[in-house]
């Protein structure tokens, strides 16, 4: 895939593949400006206006690139779901956090308000979410971003999509927030037993959660391989920095906190 | 959202009183005698010393600023506002009606201009940087530059003296409401357009309107939840338009001879008519608040956040 911005020719993707197989979590990785966030947003074909793409796109066979906008729109949620950086700005501000529910399962399944009530407070209560009903007629300024963050992996447990999408999905929130996000996205892949991609600048947490990692810097594929491989061996400079970069961090830290051996992070 | 109403309205009573206050000093802060006024109104020939005092007398002059003000605020309450020094009648024979034509020719202009500029804002925002986008906005550009007056001008030699269309002046029709209208629309339209399109791009880049899409939601409910995002800038923008062009007809209401607050407001200060002046821009300053308490008002309803603040 390619992509580039119309207005000013600059190229931001240059041609990248790869491939998620069914259960499978990837991690893309890279710096801020590395072509993370807008590779996410191509697959979906959610970039803006003067962003253009070219290449294919195939879930389960299906070309996404080739699809009308209504089918496309039909296939985002349903098949594809993303979970987004900050929770806080995920939500219409104006509405309670249950009408994006109710509309977006409408839309998809057709379910009636109570049905959805009741489906998304089974999910809710899965991510450690306490008393979903009154949760769910809340305006999003009433609740904190680890919270939005679990409904957002609640809504996606109820929409049981082929492929999940986390972009950057802790690095708005809190140690401890982070630590529970995390969990729930774990127990999301092994609940649906779907295909994840997992973006992050966060080293640590992709070696939790990835089975395969792709490197980019700008706009390019570094590195492409298992966690294993990548976090063993990596043959690519660029890797080794950024691995010894949070080496460094970390030594840093354990000094600093008096020598202590079990900070990982 | 009961208890922000009835706080956010007895906020606005404190604001009244100080206006009244203001209005009633700075008229009294002029260096005319109202009497002497009042005497060459009644084109008493010799306006001599004694006579002005015995004028004061009558009016209630010689009390103290104080009283005098208290008295003018008791009596404001039940819209009495005095008598004219001029024509001797009551400010509010004269005030009202005249009140009544100005905002008949304000909210028809308003809706017109609402539903032109929030009908093209969204149009604009949704085709950013499109042909229709930069087109409307280049017109929007050329019409909002011209000046109003130039405009009337040529509206009523076109559509009234040459085509013989339209009246070209009165409001004895309602096809004379056309040309005003259209005059008054096409002058503020233009911003007003601009205050929603700008508002409303802000929205298309917001998280929310991503995950929205993300999450398969059609782009009809997108828009209108943008549009309700959006509408806080613009309630309080066109709830502050009433007012301001309320206050601001006076130049196309000269020229289509428009029996409205124009009118009177210029002769009353040509005149040096003190009550009619007062009262004008008591109730001017009075309708910025009590519509800015109802664009507050509407804002609390669209927004959750801003409840909590009182």
């Amino acid at each position: 895939m390619r992509i580039w911005d119309h207005t000013t020719g600059k190229v931001v993707v240059y041609n990248s593949s790869f491939q998620v197989s069914q259960g499978r979590c990837l991690a893309i990785v890279g710096e801020s400006g590395s072509g993370k966030s807008v590779t996410c947003r191509a697959i979906m074909r959610l970039n803006t206006f003067k962003m253009r793409q070219s290449g294919n796109i195939r879930l389960n066979g299906v070309d996404l690139a080739e699809l009308s906008e209504a089918d496309m729109r039909r296939h985002r949620g349903r098949h594809l779901c993303l979970i987004m950086q900050n929770g806080m700005r995920a939500f219409d501000p104006s509405s309670p956090v249950g009408s994006h529910f109710r509309d977006t399962l409408w839309q998809h399944y057709g379910w009636s308000r109570s049905q959805i009530t009741s489906r998304m407070a089974k999910a809710m209560g899965s991510v450690r979410l306490q008393d979903p009903v009154a949760l769910m007629n809340k305006y999003p300024h009433q609740l904190s971003g680890g919270m939005l963050q679990r409904m957002m992996i609640a809504l996606a447990i109820v929409l049981e999509p082929t492929l999940i999408i986390a972009d950057e999905p802790t690095s708005a929130l809190d140690t401890l927030s982070q630590y529970e996000v995390m969990e729930q996205l774990i127990a999301l892949r092994a609940e649906t037993g779907c295909a994840m991609i997992f973006v992050s600048h966060d080293l640590s947490l992709v070696q939790r959660i990835a089975d395969d990692i792709v490197v980019m810097r700008d706009g390019e594929i570094l590195e492409h391989g298992t966690t294993a491989d990548i976090f063993s061996g990596t043959r690519h400079e660029y890797t080794r920095h950024l691995l010894e970069a949070k080496q460094r961090l970390n030594r840093n830290f354990s000094n600093r906190m008096g020598g202590l051996q079990h900070v990982d992070r | 959202m009961n208890g922000y109403i009835i706080k956010r309205t007895l906020l606005a009573a404190p604001l009244l009183i100080i206006i009244s206050f203001l209005t009633f000093a700075l008229n009294h802060l002029s260096p005319l005698n109202p009497a002497e006024v009042v005497l060459r109104a009644q084109g008493v020939p010799q306006i001599t010393q004694a006579l002005i005092a015995e004028t004061e007398a009558a009016l209630g002059m010689d009390r103290p600023f104080l009283i005098r003000y208290a008295d003018w605020l008791a009596s404001c309450l039940r819209l009495d506002f005095g008598d004219s020094y001029i024509t001797g009648t009551p400010v509010w024979s004269l005030l009202g009606p005249a009140l009544l034509n100005t905002l008949k020719l304000t909210m028809v202009s308003v809706i017109a201009i609402l539903a032109l500029s929030v009908g093209l804002g969204i149009l604009c925002a949704l085709k950013e940087g499109r042909l229709l986008d930069r087109s409307v906005r280049g017109v929007s550009f050329f019409l909002t530059s011209m000046p109003s007056a130039w405009l009337a001008a040529m509206m009523i030699w076109y559509f009234s003296v040459k085509l013989d269309w339209l009246p070209t002046s009165g409001m004895d029709s309602s096809a004379g409401y056309i040309l005003p209208v259209t005059v008054l629309t096409v002058s503020y339209a233009g911003i007003y357009f601009r205050i929603i399109r700008s508002s409303m791009l802000s929205q298309l880049y917001e998280d929310y309107t991503l995950y929205a899409r993300a999450c398969g939601l059609p782009e009809r409910k997108i828009t209108l939840r943008m549009l309700k995002n959006s509408m806080q800038v613009a309630v309080s923008v066109f709830c502050m338009a009433v007012p301001v062009i309320l206050g601001s007809t006076v130049v196309v209401e000269s020229i289509f001879a428009w029996p409205g607050l124009g009118a009177l407001t210029v002769n009353s200060i040509l005149g040096r008519d003190f009550p009619v002046i007062q009262a004008y821009v008591l109730v001017l300053a009075a309708s910025f608040v009590v519509f800015n308490t109802l664009s507050d008002l509407i804002n609390a309803a669209l927004n959750p956040r801003l409840r909590k603040e009182f």
